[in-house]
């Protein structure tokens, strides 16, 4: 007695067309998709109109840029390695903590500290690697970028519980406490280094900003990566069916699993490819070449190059000389990692479960004999440790740590989160989809920073994306139904 | 659907049917004894499998449960009638742990138990299916039936397509038609809502079962149905305790009522004891007929 399959069950679905046949066949989120192409359209309209830009507005020569191919992907400057490279490095910070924010607003809670907390925690980091560390064991000395991160970590999950406390024992509405917090965790960062920028950082803890060559993978080991990960993909996808056989469920089309299995190899390293195409900068190239005795071929120079050759005992810019590519960097895995992991959590273990549980009706959750406020303050530290993560990508990038590095960044972590997706009446988020707003909104700032627009222009666009965004997803949300 | 319990990873509902006879016997013979004798104290015979003594709790300044003692049986239905903040819904959060009394005690099986959040009711078999059904919204069916008590792969992660598995067989059981695995109990039907909160509240082998208005939302065929299930979780020997301000379904179901009124208990009684006149001066005027035992919110008549 096997269960009929999905689509004899109900006779309905066999009049529906091909698109939603394919949509219910490959279990694609309708929502992602679209959040997808509105990044892919953002971006277009930005190469398009930086390669316009490039060529004062001059649509012939800019047509000719694109089919010579010697701009961005449309003849700008938007889609091209260096910028989506740079892009992804940028989102990194943000994405890390978007990643924790939807939990947190799954369950109905909110953090308005998390900047104020980045800017504290960075702060008694750089603080205990340069005041303390530096001059004690000596600058560059091993222990010190091991301790500076364990500091964040510790310290920023510490925070968290803290916030966490005060709202789930103390009953503070979430939204006082980390308000409170937004101006408390501020003013321990001023005071901590009594408003100093706090610089340089240990050298090794440097390599977490994705600005100095160590933080690079290179290519080979950004292959390496981009198949192992295709594989993980496939053996997610054959161990699905397998488990699904196992209980005689309904199982996916097998096109539609090849085409599932196909599209994620096919990102996966296309990304490769973009994060394996971007060189490293010139004087780099040739510092390196002069440590390791490498012979830099001879050349004419050409300033369009990527690469360096010798015009007699001249360093110049070529086309075809000697180049280094950097791979995937660190922040981008790091943030990649915290992803894959958190999505992991939220959907496979029974502490994500218990978060959407609680934030589709918490009485049910705490009748169902789930420590609620438990659970709570666990979540909030989670937060926390994000923005330890986090803490470390910003000062790393930034070599310095300041009581301003996470000013607003609150904000534009819960914007991320919306635009994401995540509905603030609780019960409904992605991780992947906050993720993919941290992108839209750091594609915004970097494509309007790109076309030289002042930098007031950036947030009125920001906001207006974010309640456009909102206000989309309702109509989205309403039609579905 | 597979058909064998060896596999299942919980006790299935199968366990307890081989339990019957015994059961239904030592449910049988206190009846007996206190329908000859209706004021016999009924703890003479057998264990009761829930007694609460003496229980109060206030909110505030309101008492909302003012010294309230019932007991309940294996086999047997016990029907908690009342107005609207008569107290019987608090009165049994208390014993599902979803508020903490203020003085009283609370026994199963004979052995005093500390009931303080819903955890502890479950470990000693009490399970709740509440008026407001208590389901997360936002997640499918399995989910709900396994919140709490999640099954695990060796790895400790969920494992989901094993909670599916079950999740079909126990709902195959109850409602036959049910296909909708996949989404969010927001969008089933209040039948369908219902069955999952039923499902989950049986399907952990429970020994005390507490059901508030179970057919509040339901249309009559599925009124029924629910009958149908009480009667036969009774005969499976589970204590039920019904709360309904449906007289007709109290009077079908339950073996015994008890009236409460201002938190108080007025009275209890055999339901072949009493009509439902009798019942509806217990709810209305807290006068306590001939055929119940008094409590002490029993109007003071003159003897």
């Amino acid at each position: 007695m096997s269960i009929p399959s999905a689509s004899s069950q109900n006779p309905a679905l066999d009049n529906e067309g091909a698109v939603k046949r394919f949509f219910r066949a490959t279990e694609i989120d309708t929502r992602m998709l679209g959040m997808i192409a509105a990044l892919v359209l953002i971006w277009c309209i930005f190469d398009v109109w930086s390669g316009l830009h490039l060529h004062n507005n001059l649509v012939g020569e800019w047509f000719q840029g694109v089919i010579s191919g010697s701009d961005g992907l449309l003849g700008g400057t938007f889609l091209t390695p260096r910028n989506i490279w740079t892009l992804l490095v940028q989102t990194s910070s943000i994405a890390v903590m978007a990643s924790g924010m939807v939990l947190l607003i799954v369950m109905r809670q909110l953090d308005l500290s998390v900047g104020s907390m980045l800017s504290l925690v960075a702060v008694a980091s750089g603080v205990l690697q340069v005041y303390q560390l530096g001059p004690s064991l000596g600058v560059g000395h091993p222990a010190i970028w091991l301790l500076a991160i364990a500091l964040c970590l510790v310290l920023g999950t510490g925070i968290g519980a803290v916030n966490g406390t005060l709202t789930a024992y103390a009953k503070i509405p979430a939204f006082i406490v980390t308000l409170g917090g937004l101006i408390a965790y501020k003013g321990i960062a001023f005071y901590l280094a009594s408003g100093e920028t706090v610089a340089p950082m240990d050298q090794r803890f440097e390599v977490f900003g994705g600005g100095v060559q160590q933080s690079w993978l290179g290519p080979f080991w950004s292959w390496m990566l981009g198949l192992l990960v295709c594989a993980g993909i496939i053996f997610a996808i054959v161990n699905g069916r397998r488990q699904r056989r196992r209980f005689n469920f309904p199982l996916r089309p097998v096109w539609a699993e090849v085409f599932l299995g196909l599209m994620g190899s096919a990102i996966v390293l296309g990304l490769t490819n973009v994060m394996n195409s971007y060189p490293w900068p010139y004087n780099l190239i040739a510092n390196y070449a002069k440590d390791h005795n490498v012979t830099i071929p001879p050349g004419v120079e050409n300033r369009d190059g990527n690469a360096i050759c010798m015009a007699g005992d001249q360093i110049v810019h070529c086309t075809n000389g000697l180049i280094y590519y950097t791979g995937y960097s660190l922040p981008v895995l790091v943030a990649l990692g915290v992803g894959i992991v958190m999505s992991f959590i939220a959907a496979r273990t029974s502490f994500g479960r218990y978060i959407y549980a609680t934030g589709g009706n918490p009485e049910a959750a705490e009748l169902s004999g789930i420590n609620t406020k438990w659970l709570t303050v666990k979540v909030f530290a989670l937060m926390g440790l994000l923005v330890g993560i986090s803490s470390v990508i910003s000062s790393a990038r930034l070599n310095a740590a300041t009581n301003a590095l996470g000013a607003s960044n609150e904000l534009y972590v819960i914007a991320a989160t919306v635009i994401g997706g995540t509905s603030l009446a609780g019960g409904v988020g992605t991780i992947y989809g906050a993720m993919l707003g941290a992108l839209v909104m750091q594609s915004i700032i970097s494509g309007m920073s790109l076309l030289n627009l002042p930098a007031a222009y950036q947030d009125i666009v920001v906001g207006g994306v974010l309640v456009l965004a909102v206000w989309l997803d309702q109509i989205y949300s309403r039609r579905v139904k | 659907m597979a058909k064998s319990v060896k596999k299942s990873p919980v006790k299935k509902p199968v366990a307890r049917k081989a339990a019957k006879p015994a059961v239904i016997e030592t449910h049988e013979s206190p009846a007996v004894v206190k329908g000859a004798e209706p004021h016999a104290p009924t703890k003479a015979n057998g264990t009761p499998l829930v007694e609460m003594k003496d229980i109060s709790i206030a909110f505030g300044g309101i008492k909302a449960v003012d010294h309230a003692s019932i007991d309940l049986y294996p086999g047997e239905v016990v029907g908690l009638l009342g107005h609207n903040g008569a107290g019987k819904s608090t009165l049994i959060k208390i014993l599902s742990g979803a508020y903490k009394r203020d003085h009283g005690q609370i026994f199963v099986n004979g052995q005093e138990v500390t009931i303080a959040n819903p955890r502890d009711a479950k470990a000693q078999g009490i399970e709740t299916i509440y008026q407001t059904l208590a389901l997360a919204d936002n997640v499918d069916a399995a989910a709900n039936l396994y919140l709490g008590r999640e099954l695990k792969t060796p790895l400790g992660t969920l494992d989901d397509v094993a909670m599916e598995a079950e999740t079909r067989k126990v709902m195959h059981r109850l409602n036959p038609n049910f296909r909708r695995f996949k989404e969010p109990v927001s969008k089933l039907s209040g039948g369908q809502r219902q069955s999952v909160a039923i499902a989950r509240a049986i399907h952990f082998n429970a020994r005390i079962l507490i059901m508030d208005e179970p057919t509040a939302a339901l249309g009559p065929q599925e009124t029924a149905q629910v009958g149908e299930l009480i009667k036969q979780l009774k005969a499976e020997g589970l204590g039920i305790f019904l709360i309904s301000h449906d007289l007709h379904d109290v009077f079908d179901l339950s073996d015994r009522l008890v009236v409460m009124k201002n938190g108080k208990v007025v009275g209890t009684a055999r339901t072949s004891d009493v009509t439902h006149d009798d019942v509806l001066g217990m709810i209305i005027a807290g006068k306590c007929p001939k055929g119940a035992i008094p409590g002490p919110g029993a109007m003071k008549q003159v003897a």
